[in-house]
This record gives structure tokens, C-alpha cells and sequence, in this order.
């Protein structure tokens, strides 16, 4: 986007009259897919009951995966920024060459399938893995079943979210604002702190958000590469599913707890990515 | 301030053109770089502060060597200190327009109070100083521009370059702008190189102008020889309108011996430089003076006549009286009814109200 035409950043106002109408035929198939997405969480609601609710909520074992839930996503979100924001900036701004594979790499885990990069951090980070024997041998760490291993999972499958969000920020901000910095005798790491960072905020809230709610869903790398360990690695979707064979009542009252922080997220933070803006 | 002399000579090579350019700036003084869209004129900017790397050449401010491409030195556009001012102020949006200003002498060590207070003299100087509290965002155009030129000036550059400063302001805007840049560029001692696609630019504001068309120079020289006797067919065709040079009077430009009146569009100083400036179409051609009516006339000497397009026919002519090629737009009928042939003396008369009265550079 080119910022403003004639007044500075100012937006051109959105015009209620220039609606573009729907045609009739659409309406269907719109309705079948608001259906497809509202009626299952729906469903999830009228299966509650509400007299074993608020008992089933507090049991040890829903506020144990909830309290590791809450805990592994954080910090793989902080672990995402940490490490993901640099990666955006490297993708968005260096000439390297191979920077196109390099951005294709990223990509990987959103369409990989989560099982599938379990059993690749098992390979690598497992006690016969590459990395994994390396570990063990010179420094005694081990991985796999810990809850290293739930926060790895996690930021496996949740950081090219932040990546990909802030890159494409970054990328229809364009550098105009950086080269204005550097003609005001701002170096690299001072146009970095004063100048991108501010500028990246509002990008930076709406992927953190995202990034959070995926890492909290996260299920299949984590059972893959930490197993399912009551209070070390069984994390709310993974209790949700161990549950379920046993006692569905339970699953459902902690599935609620997943849906009420998913709404949360969305009403409260609302991320602009999930409104349709960017 | 220090105040250095800009040399450049640099070859860029680029899939559509090759641009290969060479001039010099004086301390003090102001280089307008015209031509069409695409000509390289922003490419010049973009090499000059580092933005990108020329193929081949160098440039030099002063002592300072800021790139030479056989002895593989780029000094990085942090440490160049030039100044930019663009089409778009570009200012910060979440900084308010005092810290927007305060940005630059902050990035050059000053502390927090220092800059705020420089920053503040600067938002004087450029009539902006109300503003200092607000938002980029709350700012209207010609607004954010004024701050973006207090922010540009605030980092003490040893080279300003402006870039199309005028191109994205609004008619209302402009005029006050060009009149501001006017008198900073009039009382600064770096030299500054201007790009911009409107004549009225370089007359204002540039004591030199450097011509591009299809990545070289085509002529270069003295602001008002240039564009009042143009070498080249294209430079006079973004002449394009009337220009005659002169020294200021009441509310007209004295040419010669003859006064050409008008509307004074930015304020000018009595004995100093001025333009008269008006359209080819405004004027009307007069085989008999005309008498009694507040016209400005001027006797000339057909030199050309060329039909453009199916209902206008330009006629070029010069004058005795003060050294300018003059054209007016007439119809064909017009020119057939009067019967006009090159070498014929007539009188060009236009309206005061169609002509517009700046100030000129000293070039």
C-alpha cells in the first residue's frame, strides 16, 4: 500500500454506498459454511451439563493441563517473537540470494502435517537423533517427553504464523521509513529501536495473538515428540482426547475452557489478521 | 554548517536505460534536476545518499569521498549526512511532529532537551511551530510537508536533496510551500539538488537546472538561459509556459522597459528577482496595440508557427524588449483571420489576472 495520495498517511474514506451487491445464488453455499463452523461449537454447548460443570472445571486433572497449557503456549510465544521477529526482518529486508527457499522453508510447518513434525523433532532431537545423541552424550540433556519438548512442538508449528505476519507487515511498509531515518543520521540498530519496531506494533499484537491461539491447539507434534505425560507434557488438547474415552462429560467441560479462551482472544485482542485486515 | 562543494559523475546501469550523469553543486547553491518521468531524476537522489550504488564514478562533498567505484568506497547514508525531503513527509506517525523534528539531532547524540529545543526553532522557522504537540496523522498536507523540511533541516545536513517536495501537495498548498523553500534555500550555505517534473520549481527555487532525458543530460545551465532560450526541443517543450525574468516591482516583474503585471502568488522583494509566468493559451494576438484596457502587451516577432492538434496553432515569437522566446495558443481561424506569417510584427496582450508573479532564484 502506498501511503495516503495527497495527505500524508490519512486513508481514502470507505464509501457505504459503493457496496458491491452478493449474488443470490451465493447466499447458499455462504450459510451451509457459517453453519459448518457455528453448529459443531453449538453442539459442544448443549452437550454440557451444567450441575457437573463447575466440579468437572476444577478437577486436578482439567487445571493441570489447563495451568500446562497456558504456561508451554506463553513461553513458545515468547520463544516465537524472540526468534521469529529477526527471522521476518532477515526475510524481509536482506539481498541474500536463496532468500525465496529460504521463505518457502518457513512455510513448511503451515502445511505440514503436525503429526509429521513430531516425528521429525523425534528424529533430530531424539536419543538416537542427530542432534538428540549430541545432547544427551556431552551435556545429559534429554528432550523427547519433557516439557521442553510440549514448548518445542509448539513453536515448531506456531512461529511461522508471527513470521509470516510480520514479514508481510514489513514488506508493504515498506523501507521508505528506515531510509528516512538514515538520512537523519540514524545507524542500523538506533533505525531498528526507534523507527521499525514502533512501526511494527500493531502487526506484532494481532501475530502474537495468532501465534498464542496456535500453540494452545497444538496436538499432534505434541503427542508425537512428548507424549501425552499427566502434568508434564498432557496439555488441554491432549487431555481433551485422553479424556473423551473414558468420561466425555470431562472433555466436553474442558473443551468449553479452550472455546472460552479462543473467544477471548477474539473479542478481546481482536487480531486484525482475523478481522481481514492486514 | 559547513559548506562544501557537491561533485558527482556516476554511471548506473539499469534494465530499461543507463544513466550516466555529471555536475557540480557550490555551497550555496541549488541544482534543479528536470525531465520526463523515468528520465532517472529520483536515481540521482538515490545515489547521492547511499540508497543505491552507482556502477561506475564517484561523488564527493568537500574533502569527504562518499563513493568511488574503482576504489570500492560507500560510506553508508547515516554517515553522509544529507538531508531528504520527498513527495510524501514520510514523518513518523506515532512520534508527534516536535519529536519528529527533535528525530534527527537525537540520532546525532544531542540530548533529549537540546533537541526539543532546537527541534522547537526549527517548527518556528517553517511557520509550523502550533503544530509541534500534534499527531502526523492530524496534519494536513502542505502541514506534514513544512514539518517534514524542519525535520530535514533539524539533522544540520551538509547536502540537501528534495525530491519532488511540491509534487503531492494540493493547489492551495504548493504556492505557500515553494515560497517557504524560497527562503530557506535563499539564507543556507550547503548546496541542495532538487528534482522535480514542474518548471515552476526550478524557477523559484533553483539557481541551475540539469535537463535528463533517457538517462543523460541533455543541457545544463543558468536556470533562466535554459528554460528562456531552450537548446533542445525538449526542453522547451517542458518549458511550456511563458516565462519572462526580471526584477521585482509593484505587483509586477520590470523586463526591460516594460512592466508586466499580475497576480503576486508568493511574495517578492522590490529590486530582487522575479518571474512573470503564464500559459501559451492566455494570451491574445493583436496585429494593432491595443489602448485603454489594464493588458499587458508586448510588440514581438513571429519566429514559428505549428499547428497543434486540430484546433490550436502554437506560435512562437521573441521580443526585443527583454531576452525570452514567447509562444501563444490561437485557433486556426484565428491565425488565418489575421493572417499571420513568421517574420510578422504583432503584439501578444494577455490579462493580468492570467499571469502569476514569483520570485525568482539569483540564477
Amino acid at each position: 500500500m502506498r501511503f495516503g495520495t495527497r495527505r500524508g498517511t490519512r486513508r481514502p474514506p470507505a464509501s457505504a454506498s459503493a457496496r458491491v451487491r452478493v449474488p443470490v445464488p451465493l447466499w447458499l453455499p455462504a450459510i451451509v459454511a457459517l453453519a459448518l463452523v457455528v453448529l459443531p461449537v453449538l453442539g459442544l454447548l448443549t452437550r454440557i451439563d451444567p450441575t457437573r460443570l463447575p466440579t468437572l472445571l476444577t478437577s486436578p486433572e482439567a487445571l493441570a493441563a489447563l495451568n500446562l497449557s497456558l504456561h508451554t503456549s506463553l513461553i513458545s510465544t515468547a520463544l516465537s517473537v524472540v526468534l521469529g521477529g529477526p527471522l521476518a526482518l532477515v526475510l524481509a529486508r536482506s539481498r541474500l540470494p536463496g532468500l525465496r527457499v529460504v521463505r518457502a522453508l518457513v512455510l513448511l510447518p503451515l502445511v505440514l502435517p503436525p503429526v509429521v513434525g513430531g516425528l521429525a523433532l523425534l528424529y533430530l532431537l531424539g536419543r538416537t537423533g542427530v542432534l538428540g545423541g549430541l545432547l544427551e552424550n556431552v551435556f545429559g540433556l534429554t528432550i523427547p517427553y519433557t516439557t521442553s519438548a510440549v514448548v518445542l512442538a509448539q513453536t515448531f508449528v506456531a512461529m511461522p504464523f508471527l513470521v509470516v505476519g510480520l514479514e508481510g507487515s514489513l514488506r508493504t511498509a515498506g523501507a521508505r521509513y528506515e531510509q528516512v531515518a538514515a538520512t537523519l543520521g540514524a545507524g542500523p540498530w538506533l533505525t531498528f529501536r526507534r523507527v521499525t519496531l514502533p512501526l511494527l506494533l500493531p502487526a506484532l499484537g494481532s501475530s502474537l495473538v495468532l501465534t498464542f491461539a496456535r500453540a494452545l491447539g497444538e496436538f499432534g507434534a505434541t503427542i508425537t515428540f512428548a507424549g501425552s505425560l499427566r502434568g508434564t507434557t498432557r496439555t488441554l488438547p491432549l487431555a481433551i482426547y485422553t479424556t473423551a474415552q473414558s468420561d466425555v462429560d470431562a472433555a466436553v467441560a474442558m473443551s468449553l475452557l479452550l472455546v472460552v479462551i479462543a473467544l477471548v482472544v477474539i473479542v478481546v485482542a481482536r487480531p486484525k489478521a482475523v478481522e481481514g485486515r492486514s | 554548517m559547513s559548506a562544501a562543494r557537491l561533485r558527482a559523475g556516476i554511471t548506473l546501469r539499469r534494465a530499461a536505460f543507463t544513466l550516466e550523469v555529471a555536475f557540480a553543486v557550490e555551497p550555496g547553491e541549488v541544482l534543479a534536476i528536470v525531465g520526463p518521468n523515468g528520465a532517472g531524476k529520483s536515481t540521482v537522489l538515490s545515489a547521492l545518499s547511499g540508497l543505491v550504488e552507482p556502477d561506475h564514478g564517484s561523488i564527493e562533498l568537500g574533502d569527504h569521498r562518499w563513493f568511488d567505484a574503482e576504489r570500492a568506497v560507500s560510506v553508508a547514508t547515516h554517515r553522509r549526512g544529507v538531508g531528504l525531503l520527498a513527495q510524501q513527509p514520510l514523518l513518523f506517525p506515532y512520534l508527534s511532529a516536535l519529536d519528529n523534528v527533535a528525530f534527527g539531532p537525537r540520532a546525532g547524540g544531542v540530548r533529549k532537551a537540546a533537541a526539543r529545543a532546537r527541534a522547537h526553532a526549527w517548527l518556528e522557522e517553517v511557520g509550523a511551530a502550533e503544530l509541534a504537540a500534534r499527531r502526523p496523522g492530524g496534519l494536513s498536507g502542505g502541514q506534514a510537508q513544512r514539518v517534514a523540511l524542519a525535520r530535514a533541516l533539524a539533522a544540520d545536513p551538509d547536502l540537501l536533496l528534495l525530491d519532488e517536495p511540491l509534487a503531492a501537495l494540493d493547489v492551495d498548498a504548493a504556492p505557500d510551500m515553494r515560497g517557504l523553500l524560497h527562503r530557506v534555500l535563499r539564507g543556507q550555505r550547503r548546496p541542495t539538488v532538487l528534482v522535480t517534473h514542474d518548471v515552476l520549481d526550478a524557477v523559484v527555487l533553483a539557481d541551475r537546472v540539469l535537463v535528463l532525458s533517457e538517462g543523460g543530460a541533455v543541457e545544463q545551465g543558468v536556470t533562466r538561459e535554459v528554460l528562456a532560450r531552450p537548446r533542445t526541443a525538449f526542453t522547451a517543450r517542458i518549458a511550456g509556459l511563458n516565462l519572462v525574468g526580471g526584477t521585482g516591482g509593484d505587483s509586477a516583474v520590470l523586463a526591460g522597459d516594460v512592466a508586466i503585471s499580475g497576480r503576486v502568488v508568493e511574495p517578492i522583494e522590490r529590486d530582487r528577482p522575479a518571474a512573470a509566468v503564464f500559459a501559451p493559451s492566455a494570451v491574445a494576438v493583436h496585429r494593432q496595440p491595443p489602448h485603454g484596457s489594464p493588458r499587458n502587451a508586448v510588440r514581438v516577432r513571429l519566429t514559428g508557427l505549428e499547428p497543434r492538434g486540430e484546433d490550436v496553432v502554437r506560435l512562437r515569437a521573441a521580443t526585443r524588449t527583454f531576452e525570452a522566446v514567447l509562444a501563444a495558443d490561437v485557433t486556426p481561424a484565428a491565425a488565418a483571420e489575421l493572417s499571420l506569417a513568421v517574420d510578422d510584427e504583432v503584439w501578444f496582450v494577455v490579462k493580468a489576472t492570467e499571469v502569476a508573479i514569483h520570485p525568482a532564484s539569483d540564477g
